[in-house]
Parts: structure tokens; sequence; C-alpha cells
């Protein structure tokens, strides 16, 4: 087991420092990104632009930069080159959103996605299977913004049910929070309902016909047994490590289009303006802090899968 | 000698199976009849495809589907199982009536400890606590042979060999005390080795208990091994019924005896070339008109072009058959080289 770990604490050292060099990279590559002209503003001078840029030290050679913008970073120092702020703090503030975000809509998609894939699976073929497969493919296939939008547009400007985006912290107010939440977790949760369902009744569907279904049939165990403890347990086991990697993506700032649609002011919301603005540290941080995150709860989900099946357990637990 | 007829522990009668396909109605099981009684062994033989399985699996209404289409009966214990209700099969399932499948690495629960597993099984029929079902299970593992019971009921089905995974099925099936078992083509998935250990189970078991055992197989050697009475099944027919004897020393029809004249026989010089019946079996969805083993049987002639009735035919009340030949031409035909066999094809009717 320590093996393990230590196995994939270095790869995740690897990945980070990878993603991290991709990332700066890019940001040199992109044509107008010059961050000294940036920083100067519109009425700026030669001079003020070639003084920036020795502050701020862009005409140090570009691996020189690397280091010290990620010194910068394990340091906690990270000043924005848009805002002058101080990065980490503003993902700090960032946070609560994006986490009510990913932590309501992933128990709504994981609970609705298999309700709809178990419907669908049960009646596989008849109406409800094909209703469900319908929208199941809507949800799939709508974009998040044009539904975001759509939304708001109806339930919130012309019916007033919902507020018209914009976040309340939980500590602040619980029930206006949950009143600005219900709309961004539905949106977010519709595209994911879709991909769940579809993958649960594949693989229902496929259970269902494996032998030792048919055993436990032979067994004389009721059918709802049969059901519930052989073909909906061991379907179930690909969608655990799918919701993990999608929870932590979303943590990660995936959700940026809903977070932008909903003005939630969260992490991704962060990112989309970061980017906008070619603001490189917010946009380096976010994408360092969604691969920490995406990478560690895989490696979670790596032991979960384990647990749950196995088959796949490493030699030498 | 008069004595009350006993009756008999299952008698099935004119089964049909048939499934709706894209390609039609294929009649996987027509018209088949048989009776098994208590401590007696039955073996149904046949090559793939001639509707044994199915049968079997239709005893435990295994084959229940949208597309399947029932006939006849199979009455257990005064209930036809054909019709039966769910709730009246799932009581017989496992505790009346039990089934060992073919290949056990994939008829076990891959995720779950098998000890579970067959407390599972135990608990659907019995009312027993987790701990007693559990020490149960265990009793049944050492009943069958497997050693270090207690620690082998935490173990994974993949991680017990091929033999002990099949014992584990079999001593799953035999948990509730069955009257009857179903053993569809235990051996088959195991080498030669495991395989004798397991029909030593088989043996035991009609020893100890009064379970009556279907044994449905492809292998001749396991037939001669453990079986009372055999029937061979062809393209969803019974085209020969009798007992161990009768059907290996006095065989009826041309496919027994081309199952027969198949086997490699270590008492005998080594053929060029093994025996083979040539050709294919028919599609089930189109059969060929009158005998289904025509197209195939180089003694064929023109009455064949009809159906014949399973009957007996050559003097011996219980040993049936589905052959127009005479049972003199029987006797000749069926001579090959100094043994049974299937005459390889001749320009015939």
């Amino acid at each position: 087991m320590t093996r393990f770990v230590v196995r994939r604490f270095i790869s995740m050292v690897l990945v980070l420092f990878a993603i991290s060099v991709l990332t700066f990279l890019i940001f040199q590559a992109i044509p107008n990104g010059d961050p000294a002209a940036r920083l100067a503003g519109r009425t700026s001078t030669p001079e003020t632009v070639a003084a920036i840029r020795k502050t701020w030290g862009f005409d140090q050679p570009i691996y020189e930069q690397y280091v010290t913008t990620m010194k910068k970073i394990f340091t906690g120092d990270v000043i924005s080159y848009a805002q002058q702020v101080n990065v980490l703090h503003e993902i700090k503030q960032d946070l609560p959103a994006t986490l009510s975000l990913a932590i309501g809509a992933g128990i709504i998609w994981l609970a609705l996605g298999i309700l709809f894939g178990l419907l669908s699976a049960m009646r596989a073929g008849h109406f409800t299977d094909r209703a469900l497969t319908v929208l199941a493919l809507i949800g799939v296939s709508t974009p998040v913004f044009l539904l975001g939008a759509v939304a708001l547009y109806f339930l919130a400007f012309k019916a007033g049910i919902f507020p018209n985006g914009g976040y309340v912290p939980l500590t602040q107010d619980p029930l206006q929070w949950l009143h600005h939440m219900i709309l961004p977790w539905l949106v977010l949760s519709v595209l994911f309902i879709g991909i769940y369902s579809r993958v649960l009744r594949s693989n229902l569907l496929d259970t269902m016909n494996e032998d030792y279904v048919r055993t436990a049939r032979a067994k004389g165990i009721s059918e709802r047994r049969v059901l519930l403890r052989h073909v909906l347990r061991n379907s179930l086991i690909p969608i655990v490590s799918l919701w993990s990697l999608d929870f932590a993506a979303v943590i990660g700032g995936a959700a940026i289009l809903t977070e932008s649609v909903f003005n939630l002011q969260g992490v991704g919301q962060y990112a989309a303006t970061s980017i906008a603005q070619l603001d490189v540290p917010p946009v380096l941080v976010i994408v360092m802090f969604g691969a920490f995150f995406v990478v560690v709860l895989s490696a979670i989900t790596d032991v979960i899968f384990a647990l749950l099946d196995p088959r796949i357990r490493l030699t030498g637990r | 000698m008069s004595e009350p007829s006993t009756e008999h522990l299952l008698t099935v009668d004119e089964l049909r199976v048939g499934f709706r396909t894209e390609d039609g109605l294929v009649q996987a099981v027509d018209g088949v009849s048989f009776d098994v009684d208590a401590g007696e062994v039955l073996a149904i033989v046949g090559e793939s495809g001639c509707g044994k399985s199915v049968t079997g699996m239709t005893l435990l209404g295994l084959t229940r589907g949208p597309n399947a289409r029932f006939g006849g009966r199979a009455v257990f214990d005064g209930c036809d199982l054909v019709g039966a209700s769910d709730e009246q099969l799932r009581r017989i399932r496992g505790a009346e009536i039990a089934m060992v499948f073919q290949d056990p690495m994939t008829a076990l629960n891959p995720v779950q400890r098998i000890g579970p597993q067959l407390a599972e099984q135990i608990r659907a029929h019995d009312d027993l606590g987790k701990d007693a079902a559990l020490e149960r299970a265990r009793e049944l593992l050492e009943r069958v042979g497997i050693p270090r019971a207690r620690d082998r009921l935490r173990a994974y089905p993949h991680e017990l060999s091929g033999g002990m995974r099949q014992r584990t099925m079999i001593a799953m099936a035999l948990s509730c005390d069955p009257r009857l078992l179903i053993a569809d083509e235990p051996t088959t998935a195991l080498d030669v080795t495991i395989q004798a250990q397991i029909l030593e189970e088989v043996r035991r078991l009609r020893a100890e208990t009064d379970a009556g055992v279907i044994l449905i197989t492809h292998d001749l050697g396991v037939v001669a091994d453990v079986a009372d009475r055999v029937v061979v099944m062809y393209a969803g027919q019974i085209v020969e019924a009798g007992t161990l004897d009768e059907l290996f020393y006095d065989p009826q029809h041309p496919y027994t005896w081309g199952l027969l004249g198949s086997i490699a026989r270590v008492d005998r010089p080594r053929p060029p070339r093994l025996p083979a019946i040539l050709g294919t079996p028919p599609s089930l969805a189109a059969p060929p008109q009158g005998c289904r083993f025509r197209p195939r049987c180089p003694h064929r002639f023109a009455q064949c072009l009809e159906l014949p009735a399973l009957e007996a035919r050559c003097g011996v009340p219980d040993h049936l058959d589905r052959c127009w030949l005479s049972a003199e031409e029987k006797r000749e035909k069926r001579q090959v080289g100094g043994q049974i066999g299937l005459a390889p094809e001749e320009r015939a009717a």
C-alpha cells in the first residue's frame, strides 16, 4: 500500500509540473499577450512599458520567469496582472460559491442519474425508456449557457420565481442561499444526468445478462434482491469513479459556464474573466488547483474502486 | 410382481420452447418428454444447440422472457413448472430444484465473497440469521471437500481454482437439500482430473441422498461414468431414450451411432482420423421436413421424409427411438469397422 501511495504521489507531482509548464507556455504563445503592455494600461509610453517589464521581471528568460512565478505561487504571494490583487486571496473568496455549486449539483445529478438509468433499464424498450432516452439526449446536447440563459429568462426574469443570478453565502442566509442555488444546480446537473443515466442504463442491461445474475435467480432469491444486490450494485461501480472525477473537475472550475451565466462569482467565473483579460497568474493558479483536485480525487477513486471490485486489487496489499 | 407405481419426481410432457427472433420463431425445444425418478441420474446428451440446456433452464423458469413461447408441461410435485407463477417458481428454485451451471467463474458474483453468496441462498428459504447461515455454508463447503472451509468463506471467486469454484457451486446447489438437481455441463469448463472429482461428488450425492439428478452434457464419457438413464437430443427433439446399457450396447438411432463412433477409444488401435458426423445441425428456425437427422444420415431412405414418432421399436418397452429402420437393419448398419459407428456417406436414397 505504501508503495502505491508513493508511486501515485510522484506521478501526481510530475503531472502537476507538466501542467504548470504547459499553461505557462500557452500564455507566452498567445498573441497580444504582452503583460507589460496590459499592466501599463491604455495611455502608456514605451518607457512605462519598459519600466514595468523590468520591475515585473518580464525581461527575464522564460524559464526564469517560470521559476519566479512558481515560487510566488507556493509562497502565496501571487499578484494578478490585471487587478493587482493577491490571487490566492481571491480564490479563497470564490471557493464557497464553487463548492456550493459542486456539492449540491453533484448530489442531484448522482441521485437523478441513477434513478433515471434504473428506470430506463427496467423498462427497456418501452415508452418510459424511450422518453427518458430522449430527455437524456436533450440534456447532453443542450449547451449549458443556453439552458442557463433560458432558465434565467423565463423563471427568474419573467416569472420571478427565482432570483436573477448571484450568490448568497450559506452562513449569511441559508434560505436565500438555497433560493439562489436551485437554478444553477439544476442547469449544471442536466448534462450529467443525461450522461450518467445512459451509462448506468447500458451497464445495467449488460449486467442483467451476466451468468451470475442467472445463478442468483436460480437460487430462489426475490427478484428485487436480484436487481438491487447483484445487478445494481455491480453496475454502479464504474459510475462511482465517473462521479468523483466529474465532481473534482467542477470544484476545479469546470463549471465555468454555469458560474458565469448565473454570476456566482466562483472559481470558474474568476478563471473566465482572467482568461478574457489574458491575466496569467490567476489562470495558472486555478489550472493547477483544478489539476491538483482531479489528480488527488482520481487517486482516491482508484482506491475506492479497488475496495468495490476485489478483482483489481493491487498485489501485496 | 405388482407394486404401486412410484410417482415420478419430475414428468416432462411434450415440452416446447420457442424464441421469437428477427429470423422468425426458433423452436429450441420441440416436443420433449421424459421422467426423472428420485435417486436416479438422467443424462441429457447432445451437440451444442440441440436444446438440452434450454430444457434444463426452462424447468426452473430461467428462459422466461418477452420473446419466449412455451408449450407442454413439466410436472414436479403436482405443480406444472411451465405455467407456474413467479412466486411459486421462486420458492422452488434453490430449495426443491437446484441448478449447477457450466462455467463457475462467470456463474458466481465476482465482487462478493463466496460465504455470503452461499448464505444468501440459505436465507432465502430458511429463517436463519447471518451467522447461522454462514456456519451452514461452512459445513457445506466441507462436505464438498474444500479444505480450510472457514477461511474460504471470505474468499472471492477469482481467488479459488476452477475445481473449487465448481465445488462451491455444487455446495450452493445442495444447500437447501433439493429433491432435484439439474447440472448443466458441470465439467465442461474444467480439466479432466477435476472432472473426475466433480463426478465423484455427483456419485456421492446419489448415494447419500434421494435426490434425482438431470445431467446435461455432450460428453459420453461423463455419461458412462454416472448416468442411470440417457436421453439423446437432436435439433430440439429426443431421438433416443433408454438405460445406460441399452444406449451403449444396443443403440437404435443413427445419430447415437455417430456419437458413439466418434469417441476416441483407448482400448482400440488409433484410427487415421477421428470419425465425425458429417454436416452440421439444422437451423431451428426452419427444421428439415420429416426426420431431422435425415440430411446427415447415410442410411436415409424414402420414408424418412415423414417424421418418426418416438416409440419403442426394438422390443424393450422403455427403450425409445425415432428411426424408421427395422431393428434388423439397425443391428446390421451400426457395425462399422468392427465397432458401433456411423458409416461414411454412401450414395443413399
